[in-house]
């Protein structure tokens, strides 16, 4: 590869998740600083939670691919739940629960039915405590780009249907 | 005002016991086999205690208390699906003769809306139903108030004994047929509880609210309806993990034209507005101009129901 397009400055977008206690903000932009990337925007949502009950956060910055590469690799050694990565802003999230044979109906299938949309599958938890005989549940947390959420929902409603699954939609405009 | 009552469940006998109390005179009472009739008013308690004992209210045949002297007729039979009998006739009848009718009874509001607007046009009566939607809830007087243009959608919690099954498996982690046993057991759920665990209570509640909001031309089969029959205490502990529960949900949104009916299961933040417990019930309005409205209360009950059928006698001109 030439130097030049390696050294190509782009935009990126990374989501945090950030334990709330003191100074871990402070925690999470030095491994940016360091690594040589150059701080955009910071939108730190205090007061609301992810799933797991931490503080999303946020970071626009400009860095050279390797670079970028390198910042994240820094973050996650530093301990920092990095939800998103890329140049690519994945704008919204999306939860879901399914409950049905989901083994029998071949969960990857499924898993990867959902991927190639405009979503991807963040996380996944899976309950199946009186085995396979017996229903079993899946939660799923789905990055979406921003404006495809009813996209992303219309493909779950899609394949939850086409696989005989309850879909336990989240509540599109109510209050979150 | 003079009332006519038919139907007496639990509805129309708290109407029955109550309308005194209001300042309103119940001048017919029919149940399902029997009617009592006195232009002067009927004696409640005896036609009660009549009942309670088996015989039904009275010795009259019910249409006696359809063609009995009233200002409106209050139309408190079970809901019957598709044609909406014998309920439909029964509001059709009183507005023949130019009376008022007030429904507690959802299926002829949700299943014929269009045919009762007809009628009522066609009547020097006015046809209200605010019991039909979330019990002693003031959804309907509140669009009412607002203007149904201005309502751009609305949700809610709209089922109790869905809502009790829910939120019992949730807190307790158990399965579905040990709460519905247990809810049964509590009177809380019918023996049949089919009309509610799968969704299409609800579902006739939001028809009637799309109907008021939309062009009248809605009903249970437009509807996308969703129960909670096949609910697993896991999947109610992977949302509670994720700081969230499931609840029945009904909801009027804009669809293209008419506006569209989904009933489901929905993952709703745990300790958000519509995560009532037990057997309350939450309506929550869009509106233009004014935001979100979350109106909660008692859903269902005979006392809490009557209360929303005499608030429509009032509202009569």
């Amino acid at each position: 590869m030439s130097e030049s397009t390696d050294s190509a400055v782009s935009a990126y977008t990374v989501r945090l998740e950030l334990v709330d206690e003191p100074g871990e903000l402070l925690r999470a932009l030095e491994p940016i600083a360091d690594n040589g990337g150059n701080l955009l925007s910071i939108f730190h949502e205090r007061g609301s939670l992810t799933p797991r009950g931490h503080i999303p956060v946020e970071v626009d910055l400009e860095a050279t691919p390797e670079r970028f590469e390198s910042i994240v690799t820094a973050l996650r050694e530093a301990g920092v739940n990095v939800i998103q990565a890329g140049a690519e802003r994945y704008g919204e999230e999306l939860s879901v629960v399914l409950v049905g044979d989901l083994v029998e109906t071949d969960l990857s299938d499924t898993l990867s039915r959902l991927e190639c949309t405009s979503a991807s599958v963040a996380d996944i938890a899976l309950s199946a405590p009186e085995g396979t005989d017996e229903p079993a549940s899946a939660r799923l947390r789905l990055a979406t780009q921003a404006g495809e959420r009813d996209q992303a929902l219309d493909t779950v409603r899609a394949v939850a249907d086409e696989k005989d699954l309850l879909l336990v939609e989240p509540l599109v405009g109510a209050d979150r | 005002m003079k009332l006519a009552i038919v139907g007496c469940g639990a509805v129309g006998s708290a109407v029955a016991e109550l309308a005194g109390e209001y300042g309103h005179r119940v001048t017919a009472l029919a149940d399902s086999t029997s009617a009592t009739v006195d232009p002067d008013g009927i004696d409640v308690g005896t036609a009660l205690d009549r009942k309670a004992e088996g015989r039904g209210v009275g010795t009259d045949g019910i249409d006696r208390a359809l063609d009995a002297e009233y200002d409106a007729l209050v139309e408190a039979t079970p809901t019957t699906l598709g044609d909406a009998k014998p309920g439909f006739a029964h509001v059709r009848h009183a507005l023949d003769r130019d009376a008022h009718a007030v429904l507690a009874n959802k299926g002829p509001v949700a299943e014929r809306y269009a045919d009762l607007r007809a009628a009522e046009r066609e009547s020097e009566g006015e046809v209200l139903f605010e019991a039909a939607v979330g019990g002693a809830i003031p959804v309907l007087s509140t669009i009412a108030d607002l203007g149904p243009t201005n309502v751009t959608a609305v949700r809610g919690v709209l089922n109790g004994t869905a809502n009790f099954i829910l939120s019992r498996m949730s807190a307790e982690g158990l399965d579905y047929g040990h709460v519905l046993a247990e809810a049964q057991d509590l009177g809380v759920a019918e023996a049949d509880p089919t009309f509610d665990v799968e969704g299409t209570d609800a579902a006739l509640k939001c028809v009637i609210l799309a109907n008021v909001l939309g062009d009248g031309e809605t009903t249970l089969a437009d509807a996308n309806v969703t129960g909670i029959t096949d609910l697993t205490p896991s999947a109610l502990d992977l949302a509670t993990d994720d700081g969230r529960t499931v609840r029945l949900v009904g909801e009027v949104v804009d669809g293209d034209g008419a506006p569209e009916v989904r009933v489901g299961p929905r993952l709703v933040p745990e300790n958000g507005t519509l995560a009532v417990t037990g057997t309350q019930n939450i309506v929550q309005l869009e509106t233009r101009h004014a935001g979100q409205l979350n109106l909660s209360g008692r859903g269902a009950g005979g006392r809490a129901t009557a209360t929303a059928v005499l608030g429509d006698v009032g509202r009569l001109p």
